[in-house]
């Protein structure tokens, strides 16, 4: 056990060092600008008196690592520095967004995962045939397609023809959980169609490397049935690499919910990313930037880990 | 009941019973599934649903039908080595070349085939469709159609240039860290594994943010983000390649680095990294009219089929299908190309990943 513990520990310090690159990146590109913040936000005729007085009280005076520590403190204990624009903390205006995300996030997450694993697997039964063709074609297609058409689309003909569901995801904390389902169903739809194409695709080619793999052929020659070559056999080895499609794509979920919550003017945080980009609002684009880069990170540290964990073979690294 | 759906039935289940009859399976499951599927179908959405059926079964016979004949003509028209690749070719591949094909027309000759201008208004608002204007006018009353053909220059071209851009930038440095190895590969890998390690979308409106919106940064932009992927291909890739003995042969002969990428290792490894170009457009293509639509892509008055979809986005409310048009023109793009290139990935298999 000590063994796979190291590795693991391994993996997540390499994780670590990963996030705080990114951290530096983040911090750094907003020094690359021509001029400085205080330029940038007071515009080309600024005074010189304007620009001393913002940059004295965004602290723009002290040397660029100094305020990178100070904002990389700021940033672990929950203080993103106040907005630009509003003058309100970031932090604030983060928090009850992100779990809104969280929300849109989760809730499409527990439709897709369950359906696109077992139509992957189904299809990787089928292979070849032409149901297999057919969701090949019709699952590409759904990858192609840009998240808004598929937005809109649903939303002409669930929301606008069929009127079945709202076509405007407005939620707040006073709604019952239901209503928020309801609400919230459509960019939810939307996102699992994209989602599930991505990892049907993926279970289904890694479900078919391991029935071409000559264990499984054996145990169908000596005659096992072939639910129990699935189950018994395949499944176990199957394990790795489902987990990591899983969490591959709850990770691209978490950045795919940008353009579906602008689609569905969902109070989420990608579309306040968005509004502080156009206004070019720095600290609420930094702390967004951190917080979705975080969870890629995170979300890809546990697909690494819990490969680690499930597969024998990486538990014993030669 | 009426004439539609009776004859909606039998025309399903009398083609599945000839094909069950001639023995025809595959013909015979996907025509009795697609019975089934209509009578789910007719039972919830009642004759409309139907109606949609066979207006989307008559569509893709259409499509198939063009895809068919597409690929009879490259067959006749290509060279006899490629003609026989062609022959083995699936439909959906003769279809994603001939929407290809379709839209580098479009984007060629836009001002010869668009009947206005891309900035031109020539009507009211939100103008409905008449003989002058295909598809009505946008939220200045410009010409929809002309615009969307302007865009397949516009939208298209700029995803191309980034996409060329990040591949001339991944595969060089990509080979190059491939034959010579040691430090820089280290190097570089690392860089890679940062860079990959934030969402494009993410970084791209960070860095879009800092450094303004406009096509040269655009192009930049996108082609920084997305070359650490080409890098780690052309690297895989070219690290296979770089253990052959033909490599070895040319070492002592005392070639250079730069003979051996372009001469030796490049022709050894085409076939993956021109998969992975129509893959990479894909995905540039995508951030392009994502990013478009966000309102931080292509900049208006220049006609962009992302941000026309923004615009004419409140026409949905309305039941109209104004803002589908342009971003149904994304999609099929995409779709094709992806056809294309699970074609050249499945000849080459063995080569995925």
């Amino acid at each position: 056990m000590g063994d796979i513990l190291s590795i693991v520990m391994k993996r997540l310090g390499l994780g670590l060092v990963t996030l705080l690159v990114i951290s530096i990146i983040i911090f750094g590109a907003v020094e690359l600008l021509p001029g400085d913040i205080a330029q940038a936000v007071l515009g080309q005729g600024a005074t010189a008196e304007n620009l001393a007085a913002l940059r004295e009280q965004l602290g723009l005076n002290e040397a660029a690592p100094v305020r990178y520590l100070k904002w990389l403190g700021g940033a672990v204990t929950g203080d993103f520095g106040s907005s630009l624009v509003s003058q309100t903390p970031v932090a604030e205006a983060i928090s009850q967004r992100f779990a809104n995300t969280l929300f849109l996030a989760s809730y499409a997450a527990l439709i897709s995962v369950p359906v696109a694993i077992f139509l992957g697997v189904l299809v990787a039964l089928y292979r070849n045939t032409v149901f297999d063709r057919v969701a090949n074609v019709v699952t590409l297609t759904s990858i192609s397609s840009p998240e808004f058409f598929l937005g809109y689309i649903l939303i002409l003909f669930f929301a606008v023809k069929g009127g079945y569901f709202p076509a405007i995801a407005t939620i707040d904390d006073d709604m019952s959980i239901l209503d928020k389902l309801d609400r919230t169903f459509l960019p939810a739809l939307t996102m699992v169609l994209v989602v599930v194409a991505h990892m049907m695709r993926m279970t289904r080619a890694s479900i078919i490397n391991l029935l071409a793999s000559p264990y499984v052929e054996m145990a169908r020659l000596k005659g096992v049935p072939a639910w129990k070559v699935i189950v018994k056999h395949t499944l176990p080895n199957a394990w790795a690499p489902v987990i990591n499609v899983v969490a591959l794509n709850l990770a691209y979920l978490i950045t795919g919910v940008v353009l579906v919550e602008v689609v569905f003017v969902y109070p989420g945080i990608g579309q306040l990313l968005v509004d502080a980009v156009t206004k070019r609002d720095f600290p609420v684009v930094q702390a967004c930037c951190l917080i979705f880069a975080a969870t890629f990170i995170l979300l890809n540290l546990a697909a690494d880990v819990g490969s680690i964990l499930t597969n024998p073979r990486l538990r014993h690294p030669k | 009941m009426n004439y539609f759906i009776i004859g909606f039935y039998a025309l399903l289940i009398g083609a599945s019973s000839i094909a069950a009859y001639n023995q025809k399976r595959t013909a015979f499951l996907l025509l009795f599934s697609l019975t089934l599927v209509s009578f789910v179908m007719g039972i919830v959405g009642g004759e409309s649903m139907l109606w949609g059926v066979t207006i989307l079964a008559a569509i893709i016979a259409f499509s198939a039908g063009v895809s068919y004949s597409f690929r009879e003509f490259l067959v006749i028209l290509l060279p006899l080595e490629m003609s026989k690749e062609m022959k083995t070719a699936p439909l959906t591949a003769g279809f994603g070349l001939f929407v290809i094909f379709t839209y580098t027309i479009a984007g060629v000759f836009a001002p010869v085939i668009a009947p206005f201008g891309e900035a031109e208004v020539i009507s009211s608002a939100f103008a409905p469709a008449d003989e002058n204007m295909l598809l009505g006018a946008d939220q200045l009353g410009r010409d929809m159609f002309s615009r969307i053909i302007y865009g397949a220059r516009n939208t298209v071209g700029l995803a191309l240039l980034a996409t060329i851009l990040a591949f001339l930038m991944g595969a060089t440095a990509g080979l190059y860290a491939a034959t010579k190895g040691g430090k820089l590969d280290q190097l570089l890998g690392r860089i890679v594994d940062v860079i990959m390690s934030i969402p494009s979308l993410i970084f791209s409106l960070l860095l879009l943010s800092i450094f303004g919106t406009n096509t040269a940064t655009l192009i930049i932009v996108i082609a920084i983000i997305y070359a650490p992927r080409v890098f780690r291909l052309a690297r895989s890739v070219g690290g296979n390649v770089v253990v052959m003995d033909y490599i070895e042969a040319a070492k002592l002969r005392g070639e250079g680095t730069w003979y051996l990428i372009r001469k030796e290792i490049l022709p050894n490894s085409k076939a993956p990294l021109i998969a992975e170009f129509g893959l990479e457009f894909c995905f540039v293509f995508l951030l392009v009219a994502g990013l478009s639509f966000l309102g931080l892509g292509i900049q208006p008055p220049t006609a962009d089929w992302g941000s026309m979809v923004r615009e004419n986005a409140t026409l949905i409310s309305f039941g109209e299908i104004t803002p589908l048009i342009p971003a149904g023109a994304i999609a099929l793009l995409t779709v094709a190309v992806n056809f294309v290139v699970d074609w050249m990935l499945d000849r080459s298999s063995g080569l995925k990943e």
